[in-house]
C-alpha cells in the first residue's frame, strides 16, 4: 500500500516535470519520424527480395522495429535525467525521507514507459497514412511488449546512473551498448537477410526476439512462437533490471 | 537528542584506508542549536551524513531523537529533517508542489499535506512566488525553500549542513532568524558552518572536528575562556621570523603563532604585555608596523585547536 502510494508519489512528480517541458517527447520523436518518412521508401525495393510488395508490407516490417528502437533508446537515455536530479541533490533529499526505496525507480520507469507508449502512439498514427494496418488487440500486445522494453532499458540507465553518476561516463557506455544492440535486432533490415553467422550472433540479442515478436504481432499473428518468446524474454529482463536498479536505488541504509 | 558513542567511518581509496571519522562521542541537548565545525576534510560532511542516515557507520552507535540509528534507521528519518549544502532542487520545479510531494512522501494525507504547504509558504516568506520555477529565486529565496522542504513533516531534530554560505550578509542574517525560530517551535538544530562569527552569534554549543575526531566542545563563550589571558597581533614588516624567535620564550608570551600578515601573540595580560613587547622588539632594532589586542574569538579558539585558521582551511 505504501510502496503504490510512494510509487504513484514518485511517478507524479516525474510526470509533471515532463509536462512542464514537453518538448523532449517532441524531440525524442525526431529521429523515428526521420526514419519513417526518410528511410522506409527505401525499403520497398530492398524487401521486395523477401516477398514484400505492398506498401502496407514495408510498413508492417519496418514500424514494428522502429517501435522497438525507439523503446530501446528512450529508456537507456533515461539515466541523464537521474544524474541532473543527483547532481540537484533531489536523490539525496528523497533518501532522507521514509519513501520506498524501490518506489524511486519504478515510479521514475513506470513515466518512462508512459511517455514512450505515448511516443509509439503518435508514431502508429503517422504510420496509417502509408497504409500500415493492424489489429487493435495484436497492436495493444505490441505495446506492452515495447512496454517492458522501456522498463527495462530505463531502470538499466538509472542503475549505470547511479553507479557511474557523470554524463561524461554514461554517455559512452550507453552508445557502446546501443549501437550493437540495434544493429544486432534486425530493426532497420530483418534478418532474414543476414548471413548465417550474423543471424546466431543475432539470436544472443533479446531485441532480435522481441522485435521478431512485434512484427509477428503487426503481421496479425498473435499465435506465432515469437511472439510469446519475445514477452517472456523481456518480461524477464524488465523484472532483472529492476529489481538490480532498485537496489542500487537502496544502498544507502535500508 | 542527538548521542553517538564511537562513531566511526573509513573509506577504501587507492592509496589505502582513510579514517574519516575515528569514534566520535557527542551529545545534543533538546532544544539547542549545535553547531559543528571544523577545516575541510576534518570528517565534518562524513558525520553529518551518517547521522542523516545517508551512509552506514562502520562501528560505534547513535540514538537521533530516541531512535537506534544502525537499528532503525526508518525510525530515524521519520524524525530528522535534513538539508543539504548543495540545494535539492531542480531549475525547473515548483517549489509548492516540491513541498506538498515531500509532505506525502513521510505519509501524510494530501488535504494535510497542502495545508502545511501553505503554512510553510507563509513562515518561510515564500507564498509570492512558490508558484514559480526554482530558477527564478534568489538565492536566498531558494535556500529557505530547501530549509522549507526540510522541516515540512516537522521534525524533532534538523540537520543543516552550511545553511548560509554563498548568501550576502543580509541573507545569512534573515536565516539566522530562520534558523532560531525553528528552534522556538521545539526543534533542535545541528547545523554545520565555515562562519566563526555566525557559530558565535548562532549557537548555543558549538564542537569542533579536526582529524577525524573531536578536538573542542562547549558554548562559545567557555571556547573562549579556555584561552586565557589576550591575543595580540602584531605586524613587524617583513621581519616575522626574527620577532617571532625574540618574543619565543619570553615570561609574558604564553604561546606564539605565524599568521598570513605577522604574529599573533596569546599573553596573560595584553595592557602590561604591549609595553614589554615594544621595548623588546626596539631593543633588536626591529620596525614595528602594527599592534592590536583583543580578547579571544572563535577564529583564535579554532587556530588553537585545530593548529589552522578556518579562513585558511
Amino acid at each position: 500500500m505504501k510502496f503504490l502510494r510512494d510509487t504513484w508519489l514518485v511517478f507524479q512528480g516525474q510526470i509533471m516535470n515532463l509536462l512542464r517541458q514537453p518538448v523532449w517527447i517532441i524531440v525524442g520523436l525526431f529521429q523515428p519520424v526521420m526514419f519513417l518518412l526518410l528511410f522506409a521508401p527505401l525499403l520497398k525495393p530492398a524487401l521486395s527480395a523477401g516477398g514484400a510488395v505492398s506498401d502496407a508490407d514495408v510498413y508492417r516490417t519496418f514500424v514494428p522495429g522502429l517501435l522497438v528502437m525507439l523503446a530501446i533508446f528512450g529508456g537507456l537515455f533515461q539515466g541523464f535525467g537521474l544524474i541532473a536530479e543527483l547532481r540537484a541533490g533531489v536523490i539525496e533529499r528523497s533518501r532522507v525521507t521514509p519513501v520506498s526505496r524501490n518506489a524511486l525507480l519504478l515510479g521514475r520507469s513506470l513515466q518512462d514507459v508512459v511517455s514512450l507508449l505515448v511516443q509509439a502512439v503518435i508514431i502508429t498514427v503517422l504510420a496509417l497514412p502509408f497504409g500500415l494496418r493492424v489489429q487493435l488487440v495484436d497492436l495493444l500486445l505490441a505495446y506492452l511488449m515495447l512496454g517492458l522494453i522501456a522498463l527495462m532499458t530505463s531502470a538499466l540507465s538509472y542503475g549505470v546512473a547511479l553507479l557511474l553518476k557523470s554524463e561524461d561516463a554514461l554517455a559512452p557506455v550507453m552508445n557502446t551498448l546501443s549501437q550493437p544492440l540495434l544493429l544486432l535486432s534486425g530493426i532497420l533490415l530483418p534478418l532474414t537477410f543476414a548471413p548465417l553467422w550474423l543471424q546466431r550472433v543475432a539470436d544472443w540479442n533479446p531485441f532480435s526476439w522481441a522485435v521478431d515478436g512485434t512484427r509477428a504481432l503487426f503481421a496479425g499473428d498473435p499465435g506465432a512462437p515469437e511472439v510469446w518468446q519475445g514477452l517472456v524474454i523481456t518480461l524477464v529482463l524488465a523484472v532483472i533490471s529492476t529489481v538490480w536498479a532498485a537496489r542500487m536505488f537502496a544502498r544507502s541504509i535500508r | 537528542m542527538i548521542e553517538t558513542k564511537g562513531l566511526r567511518k573509513s573509506y577504501r581509496s587507492r592509496k589505502g584506508t582513510v579514517d574519516a571519522v575515528r569514534g566520535v562521542d557527542l551529545y545534543v541537548e533538546a532544544g539547542e542549536i549545535y553547531g559543528f565545525l571544523g577545516p575541510n576534510g576534518a570528517g565534518k560532511t562524513t558525520m553529518l551524513r551518517m547521522l542523516a542516515t545517508l551512509i552506514r557507520p562502520d562501528g560505534g552507535e547513535a540514538v537521533i531523537a530516541g531512535a537506534d540509528l544502525l537499528r532503525a534507521p526508518g525510525e530515524v528519518r521519520r524524525r530528522i529533517g535534513y538539508v543539504a549544502q548543495g540545494g535539492s532542487t531542480l531549475d525547473d520545479s515548483i517549489a509548492r508542489e516540491e513541498l506538498v510531494r515531500q509532505s506525502r512522501f513521510y505519509g501524510v494525507s494530501k488535504a494535510e499535506s497542502v495545508r502545511r504547504t501553505a503554512a510553510a509558504m507563509e513562515a518561510f516568506q515564500l507564498t509570492e512566488f512558490a508558484h514559480r520555477p526554482c530558477k527564478t529565486y534568489s538565492g536566498g529565496q531558494r535556500r529557505r525553500v530547501d530549509i522549507a522542504l526540510g522541516v515540512i513533516h516537522r521534525p524533532t531534530v534538523v540537520f543543516l549542513d552550511e545553511p548560509t554560505t554563498g548568501l550576502d550578509p543580509q541573507s545569512r542574517a534573515h536565516m539566522w532568524d530562520e534558523i532560531r525560530r525553528l528552534r522556538d517551535e521545539g526543534m533542535t538544530i545541528f547545523v554545520t558552518t565555515h562562519y566563526l562569527d555566525e557559530a558565535d552569534a548562532l549557537c548555543d554549543r558549538i564542537s569542533i572536528m579536526d582529524h577525524g575526531t573531536l578536538v573542542a566542545e562547549g558554548t562559545p563563550a567557555e571556547l573562549k575562556r579556555e584561552i586565557a589571558g589576550d591575543v595580540i597581533t602584531l605586524g613587524v614588516n617583513g621581519a616575522t621570523a626574527q620577532a617571532a624567535k625574540l618574543l619565543d620564550g619570553a615570561a609574558y608570551v604564553s604561546s606564539i603563532e605565524q599568521t598570513a600578515g605577522g604574529l599573533r601573540l596569546y599573553v596573560d595580560a595584553g595592557g602590561t604585555a604591549i609595553p614589554q613587547i615594544m621595548r623588546a622588539l626596539d631593543g633588536a632594532g626591529l620596525t614595528l608596523g602594527t599592534i592590536e589586542l583583543h580578547r579571544p574569538s572563535l577564529d583564535d579558539v579554532f587556530l588553537e585547536k585545530t593548529g589552522r585558521s578556518l579562513r585558511e582551511s
